[in-house]
């Protein structure tokens, strides 16, 4: 028994050094340089709510993705068959990711085997019908095909996004994927949300087309344009006035070059009539390119479009070797700026938008960190005055037991590198009401005890034994319901799930075998014979 | 100090037929407003966006409206938020920033115009969509039943079913009975609102806990007593312990929901009608549910 008691207390005070260890580096900053090279620096941190920050969950529109896909698929169909000799082959979408392929009677038996071979990844969403002689395929993406689809467009997204972010500069951000289709962004610390989302959100699709100065610009406005061509409006800079006409534009629908090659952007100063532009850079296939497109249509005008909008389109004069490309609007300097690391990063492969917004601005979360000292330091003192008053020494016991619960509760969060979040500090209060319920427990059953005739020892054993299940069985389900709010819960509701579950692990610790060892140690030493209770 | 004295015995079982007419008005009566008034909906289950604005000059809300404009009309909400003199309100409107960053501009640059830009803070700015909310709303439904029926499984396997039976009854008592108050009470039923409900769940099936390790240990010592007796007798010696226990957590929910601020008074108030709840479930509810199982199995066998 004494060898017991004298274990048992060595390992609750290696814990308490352990945990008061644990719990330095979030209290002390900085940290001296000789602690971190051997001890624990990682501290509990704060969570958005409570620095302030911008929490944002992004959906990405993959079906987008998988639309401009079959898209591309359909003119890859359309050169395959042309290049193996399949004639009277024609292809549509018909909605959705429905490719309708037509096909002349002669040439049915050869364009089954080149499907075959050569778009393995295609497969009939219902049987060939025969109309007028032609026989019309109905083809779609198979599963996996359309899975990795929505998965690199996730993927890639997220990709470009950390890309974009890590340009703009928020520091320790965090950017991951959030079910199948939505991206969860969290930027502590953020001054300027607006600006951020801007940049975020941006497809930043960058297209040269050129320009069909023989169709008429009115008459694709009313009637439509003609085929092959579209109708695409001018960007409107925000140094523009507000309502400026927005100049429409009739293009070659073919896209020569887009932003893939686009190695560097670089923002240049504004000039003497002009806002400020962005110079892209093309990497070596790029500049190729360009040269070649530039040789081929001099004298006629390039667009360059970015989602959608054409920012300008010179008149090519001679062809442009260097790889060198810049885009003019008008622009302010910070527009500039910002439209230069959309261009670097690249363009993301499916429209985003935002399905939830949380920011809180840095003045409430410090206010919400006073708030919830101060009731912490309140209710805890209300609890530990009662449990004096009622239990008297048994009391006082508990006391320190709760105190102890308190300093690991703090440190496992530290040691965990866990978030605190108001929701959190909420769970730390309450944990603090509810530590205290294991020698409540405890206590009535030793009173019982006495009542019963036992003497002072004898009550302490049979009141922890008979007051055990009842412990383990309140404490298990609590801690349940725990487990149930962490896996439904979103950020600051999983800090208090995890503040909840963890605290009743040490609570337990603390409450029970804590005490224990106090009242073993009183009973060897032979002091067991009154019980303050 | 004792609150309770030893060997108290009150008959709680006597009143059980008027405590559950009581009980069974009050939950029907839960509903009624459930499905007629219906919960208020934070931000976070109907989607739409809230803003927490602070200003360094008393304002009115009038005022506020005014300077919103556009956005001001219509299903637009403004009310007080915070303590008192603390000139911080609350804006509530239905729509969402769908496009980019549109409306946190928008609303700087209303208030700005009339009240200057250095007159007035935007706290906090929250938006949901309109799927993410009803995405949500579902899943917090579901993960206050399932939590519910856990609870009753781990009775039933830990003690008895008919136990597990009476700790479910008790555990939807007390989910609608808080409900009910946050209804009353106009509070907005948001993600800390779901934290609240699993937690009055988890801890209020405590007390419930406590009295069927009792009945049990009870039922073991005397053979030859009704079980109504026995449940009777363990309720009054287990009172003390169920009384305080609760009573340290409210306490500190009483501390968290007067000095806690805005943002957590209302989920400390659901834990406090909840845990209340939870201690009359307990000896109202829960135990009437087993005797009537008791009963009825008892009639069927003749």
């Amino acid at each position: 028994m004494r060898q017991s008691v004298l274990t048992r207390a060595s390992l609750f005070a290696i814990a308490i050094l352990a945990a008061i260890i644990y719990l330095v580096p979030t209290f002390v900053h900085p940290l001296p340089s000789w602690w971190t090279s051997f001890l624990p620096a990682d501290r509990i941190n704060l969570g958005l709510d409570l620095q302030g920050g911008s929490h944002l969950v992004l959906g990405v529109k993959v079906d987008k993705a998988i639309e401009n896909n079959i898209e591309r698929i359909k003119g890859e169909l359309t050169n395959v068959m042309r290049e193996k000799g399949a004639s009277g082959v024609s292809v549509e979408r018909v909605e959705g990711n429905l490719l309708q392929v037509r096909v002349a009677a002669a040439s049915v038996e050869r364009v089954r085997g080149i499907l075959k071979s050569d778009f393995a990844y295609l497969v009939e969403a219902k049987t060939p019908q025969t109309v007028s002689g032609n026989t019309d395929f109905y083809l779609t993406l198979n599963k996996e095909e359309l899975r990795s689809l929505r998965d690199y467009a996730v993927d890639q997204s997220l990709e470009t996004i950390r890309n974009r972010i890590d340009q703009f500069g928020v520091s320790e951000p965090i950017i991951q994927r959030e079910g199948q289709e939505n991206i969860l962004i969290q930027l502590p610390g953020i001054q300027d949300p607006e600006r951020a989302k801007e940049i975020i959100g941006k497809t930043a699709l960058l297209e040269f087309k050129l320009v069909d100065d023989t169709a008429n610009v009115e008459d694709a406005i009313k009637n439509g344009p003609p085929p092959g061509r579209q109708l695409v409006y001018g960007h409107v800079g925000r140094g523009d006035s507000v309502g400026a006409e927005k100049q429409a534009y009739v293009l070659e629908s073919r896209a020569l070059m887009t932003g893939e090659y686009v190695q560097d952007a670089r923002v240049r100063p504004a000039q003497q009539l002009q806002g400020a532009s962005v110079e892209l850079i093309l990497n070596g296939p790029g500049a190729r390119l360009f040269e070649q497109i530039t040789a081929a249509n001099v004298k006629r005008r390039l667009a360059i479009v970015l989602d959608n909008r054409v920012y300008s389109a010179p008149v090519i004069q001679e062809r442009i070797g260097g790889g060198r490309a810049s885009i003019t609007g008008n622009f302010s300097i910070q527009e500039a700026r910002d439209l230069s690391i959309v261009l670097r990063a690249g363009a993301l492969p499916a429209p985003v938008e935002i399905l939830e917004e949380r920011t809180v601005g840095p003045s409430l979360g410090s206010d919400s960190i006073r708030q919830g000292v101060i009731s912490f330091v309140v209710g805890a003192s209300l609890v530990i005055i009662f449990m004096l008053v009622y239990y008297r020494g048994a009391g006082l016991l508990a006391d320190v037991a709760l105190m102890f619960h308190i300093l690991f509760l703090l440190a496992i969060l530290a040691a965990f590198k866990a978030v605190l979040t108001m929701p959190g500090i909420a769970g730390i209060v309450l944990i603090a009401g509810m530590a205290v319920d294991a020698n409540v427990l405890i206590n009535e059953r030793i009173r019982e005890e006495l009542h019963a005739g036992r003497t002072p020892r004898s009550a302490v054993e049979a009141g922890f034994q008979h007051a055990m299940p009842a412990i383990i069985d309140t404490n298990v389900t609590t801690f349940l319901s725990g487990v149930i709010l962490f896996q439904f819960g979103t950020g600051p509701i999983k800090g208090f799930a995890v503040t909840l579950c963890i605290g009743i692990l040490t609570t337990v610790i603390t409450a029970v075998y804590m005490t224990r060892v106090y009242y073993d140690y009183r009973a060897v030493a032979g002091k067991l014979k009154h019980i303050s209770i | 100090m004792e609150l309770i004295k030893p060997g108290i015995k009150i008959p709680f079982t006597r009143y059980r037929f008027i405590a559950v007419a009581i009980s069974s008005v009050i939950n029907l009566m839960v509903l009624v407003l459930l499905f007629t008034k219906g919960p208020l909906l934070g931000v976070d289950f109907a989607g739409g966006t809230v803003a927490q604005l602070k200003f360094t000059k008393p304002v009115t809300i009038p005022e506020v409206r005014n300077a919103l404009g556009e956005l001001g009309a219509g299903d637009t909400v403004i009310q007080d938020f915070g303590q008192q003199g603390s000139n911080e309100f609350l804006v509530r409107m239905q729509r969402t920033s769908v496009q980019l960053g549109e409306l946190g501009e928008q609303i700087k640059a209303g208030l700005t115009r009339q009240f200057g830009s250095g007159g007035f803070e935007v706290r906090r700015i929250e938006s949901v969509g309109p799927k993410v909310g009803s995405e949500l709303r579902q899943k917090g439904a579901w993960s206050v039943i399932a939590a519910t029926v856990m609870m009753g499984i781990y009775i039933w396997l830990r003690f008895e079913l008919r136990f597990g039976l009476g700790a479910v009854v008790a555990l939807i008592h007390d989910v609608l009975v808080t409900i009910g108050a946050l209804i009353i009470a106009n509070y907005e039923f948001d993600l800390t609102i779901v934290a609240a409900l699993l937690t009055v769940v988890g801890y209020s099936v405590n007390d419930t806990v406590i009295v069927c390790d009792r009945v049990r240990e009870n039922m073991r010592k005397v053979k030859r007593e009704s079980l109504e007796n026995i449940i009777n007798t363990s309720i009054n010696e287990t009172l003390s312990r169920t009384i305080i226990t609760t009573g340290t957590a409210i306490l500190v929910l009483l501390a968290l929901f007067m000095l806690g601020g805005g943002v957590i008074r209302p989920f400390a108030f659901a834990l406090l009608v909840g845990f209340f709840s939870g201690v009359y479930s307990t000896i109202f509810i829960a135990s009437p549910v087993v005797l009537m199982w008791e009963k009825r199995a008892a009639a069927k066998k003749s």
